[in-house]
């Protein structure tokens, strides 16, 4: 092992939460910060000739490479796990900028009951209504000490929107500092349809610029061309916040701050129960020992996990005695939603990742659910991110059952430009069962064991899904759509269908070392120089787009490293 | 090294001009010449390539609704990716044990997409490109639940409609077919308008968007 001068602060992972912990450090403090990155070095020049469907959204060209390093699955401790052999329900990133640099951009704020949801629902409902099993908790911190934050994260993406239309949102201390993106078909006959049964419809908020746009940083940004590449491609103008536009420019200009890419930490190295370096092995294969002071830890949900699992820090989680707390609270999300078909051209092969309508009448607890049997809701909205063809070929009307020959074919052509969809997105609570430690028999490319995740849906979620589809047929069907085609019954989990890159879980933040990983500060209950930044955090998943949210945890925990374990190093809460 | 294989095409068929409609009739108007025209494969031989394509022109067919597989020159494509780093598994997780799952946790075969074609030409028998269109149909409909039958298809369907320059969409004869521009740099101008009305510009493949020669993935290592 190849031991390196030590530095302030070593990063383990460069994208959207890390590399904002580095520009902030870089420019509020004299520290020394290194970042690692396990994959290749991104630039935005790299994206000028990479709108293509195939290599980028179907072989994945900007995804983690799971012929290294992959996870496996099982739905139950009962099972046997077997590995993603490709990856199919989310897609993690890899390179600098992470996933950040292929995101939709859709960047909705969490509503102020998503961060009290237990108490919430307890004190509405009664505790004999949440669900068998759940395993739901407050994150301990509230919408109100976030709020300054998520002002300055919109204002460092410049996010489109408006505020003041959606009765649920949580109070604003600033307006959206760019205005809505504009409106195609699809998302317009969408808002009419869903105010005429007396929802409240409002633009999606979104990280694709409406206008050109200077951030306080003084970066600027174009106004998205909607040319319909966001999603699985990086933006060849920049109107998408990526770490690649908005961060690393700043980065780049900070002498005290350096990212090293092809750099793959292994272990945070820890002793007398303080964290001192993270050992990583650099593009040659040779092991190297980063000492610093502080480390932090950026490597998305599942390998947040998995490196305190195999660094062996904290106690992992049991679920067979609900001890121990690395690795618990594993969600993801539970998507529904329908296909309409019109009897008109839609023109959808235009659009943008967050181009688009949504609403939250059916989200969280923002409908009454005490006549029904579930808890939790799901955000309904429908984008216009540009049908690409290969994805969205071949959807047809009911009455025909083929999927290949002369039929098929002719249906699926008139139908290609017709298709419509209506996306929800529900919220998958917590599980006791749900939870991720080692896999026993797979390794990756070092030999070292694999995540293996254990989820399954419930009642609750199959409920859920039923009560959003209901809906979402009524909205279809105001739409004047010629076929609303209702949604299957949600099934058992699966890895193979994309739901989203939202996982959440395994290092939860939360009130009591007993049942959390992290103290609100984002700060390791033991290790207090050990912080864990993503969705890691997050006790449950709400249904809206966790990254604003990240952005804005990542920059209060900034704050309170600037402005207090700095002074004085130990815990903060 | 190996002997160079070549796949016999009719230039009438492979990427004549499709032109497109808003009726949503089709003509084809121009074959680029009359002859034969020999495509150089990289994976398969040419009985192979045979088999395959007359496969993907019965999943993707020539018929009054317009051309197909054939047209597209889809088997190139698919030949093209074969030989490639998605053919040999480049990227997928191809560590011991191989076990089999629920399909809730996706495929977890061994094989390899070169293997899978292989298997699979085999099951569909050397004179499958001369049996009559019914027998073909009959034999695919056999294997319909097969991974392979899967590939196949998603293949034909890349195939169609993937840029040029991977091999298949022989003169965007797919994106003419459904009306698909192909990527341009903006449509900011026009993606509040034209509601209800079909917007249909001339298709334009990535290199002359951008205007210079894309490397594709299967060309990497």
């Amino acid at each position: 092992v190849k031991t390196l001068p030590k530095v302030d602060v070593v990063i383990a992972g460069g994208g959207w939460t890390g590399l904002l912990m580095a520009k902030e450090l870089g420019a509020r403090t004299g520290l020394t910060v290194v970042v690692l990155e396990r994959g290749k070095p991104r630039k935005m020049a790299d994206y000028a000739d990479g709108m293509d469907e195939l290599d980028y959204a179907i072989r994945l060209r900007m995804m983690q490479d799971v012929s290294r390093e992959t996870v496996t699955f099982r739905h139950t401790t009962a099972d046997r796990a077997l590995p993603l052999r490709q990856l199919g329900s989310f897609l993690p990133g890899e390179g600098t900028g992470g996933a950040g640099e292929h995101w939709q951009g859709e960047t909705p704020r969490f509503f102020p009951h998503v961060f009290e949801m237990r108490k919430r629902l307890v004190d509405r409902y009664g505790a004999g209504r949440l669900p068998e099993g759940c395993a739901i908790q407050d994150w301990g911190v509230r919408y109100e000490e976030l709020e300054p934050y998520y002002t300055r994260a919109e204002q460092l993406l410049g996010i489109s929107g408006q505020g003041g239309i959606d009765p649920f949102e949580g109070p604003r201390s600033a307006g959206f500092p760019t205005p809505p993106m504009k409106l195609a078909h699809v998302p317009a006959m969408f808002s009419e349809a869903a105010r005429s049964i007396g929802y409240h419809p409002y633009p999606l908020p979104s990280a694709n610029l409406s206008k050109t746009y200077k951030n306080p940083d003084g970066i600027i940004r174009p106004a998205c061309e909607y040319c319909g590449f966001c999603e699985r491609f990086g933006c060849m103008v920049g109107a998408k916040a990526q770490p690649s536009n908005v961060l690393l420019p700043v980065i780049g200009k900070q002498k005290r701050v350096a990212v090293r890419t092809d750099a793959n930490v292994r272990r945070i190295v820890h002793k007398d129960g303080k964290a001192t370096g993270v050992t990583y092995f650099d593009a040659n294969r040779t092991e190297c020992f980063q000492p610093a002071d502080l480390v932090i830890v950026s490597s998305w949900t599942l390998n947040n996990t998995r490196l305190l699992l195999l660094s062996k820090i904290g106690e992992p989680y049991n679920p067979a005695t609900g001890r121990g707390q690395v690795g618990r609270n594993l969600t993801h999300q539970v998507m529904g939603g329908i296909r309409l078909l019109f009897d008109k051209p839609l023109n959808r092969f235009m659009g943008a990742g967050a181009c688009g309508i949504m609403m939250s009448d059916l989200d969280a607890d923002n409908f009454d659910h005490g006549p029904l049997d579930f808890i939790g809701g799901a955000r309904v909205a429908v984008g216009n991110s540009g049908a690409r063809p290969i994805a969205n070929f071949g959807a047809v009307p009911a009455a025909v059952t083929s999927t290949w020959g002369s039929e098929w074919k002719k249906a699926a052509i008139e139908s290609f430009d017709r298709v419509g969809g209506l996306g929800a997105i529900g919220e998958h609570a917590s599980y006791r069962a749900n939870y991720m430690d080692l896999d026993p028999t797979y390794r990756d490319q070092y030999g070292d064991p694999l995540l293996r995740m254990t989820i399954d849906y419930t009642d609750n979620e199959r409920k859920l899904a039923a009560y959003i589809g209901t809906k979402l047929v009524e909205i279809g069907r105001a739409m004047g759509a010629s076929e609303v085609v209702p949604p299957d019954e949600l099934q058992r989990y699966d890895v193979v269908r994309y739901k989203g890159t939202h996982i959440q879980g395994g290092t939860i933040m939360g009130a009591s070392p007993e049942t959390s990983v992290l103290n609100p500060w984002l700060q390791h209950w033991q290790a207090s120089n050990l912080f864990i930044l993503g969705a890691s955090a997050m006790p449950q998943n709400p249904s809206g787009n966790p990254t604003l949210t990240l952005l804005a945890m990542t920059m209060r925990t900034a704050d309170a490293l600037v402005g207090k374990y700095l002074k004085s190093p130990g815990s903060l809460a | 090294m190996r002997r160079r294989r070549f796949l016999t095409l009719s230039a009438t068929a492979l990427g004549g001009t499709i032109v497109y409609r808003l009726d949503r009739t089709l003509a084809l108007v121009h074959a680029q010449s009359a002859g034969k025209i020999r495509v150089p494969l990289r994976f398969f031989d040419e009985r192979q390539a045979l088999t395959v394509a007359a496969a993907a022109a019965r999943i993707f067919p020539t018929d009054e609704s317009g051309p197909g597989a054939t047209e597209a020159g889809v088997v190139i494509y698919i030949d093209r990716q074969l030989a490639g780093p998605y053919g040999r598994d480049r990227h997928r997780y191809t560590q011991e044990p191989f076990e089999d799952g629920v399909p809730e946790q996706g495929y977890q075969g061994k094989a390899t997409p070169r293997e899978v074609y292989r298997d699979g030409i085999g099951l569909l028998g050397a004179d499958f490109d001369r049996l009559a269109p019914e027998a073909q149909d009959a034999k695919l409909r056999q294997m319909e639940d097969s991974y392979f039958f899967s590939l196949l298809r998603q293949h034909t369907l890349e195939g169609m409609f993937s840029d040029p320059m991977h091999g298949g969409n022989a003169g965007m004869v797919g994106w003419q077919l459904i009306g698909y521009p192909g990527p341009y740099m903006s449509w900011a101008q026009h993606i509040d308008q034209h509601y209800g009305k079909a917007f249909r510009p001339k298709p334009m493949s990535l290199a002359e968007v951008v205007g210079h020669k894309v490397t594709p993935g299967e060309d990497e290592a």
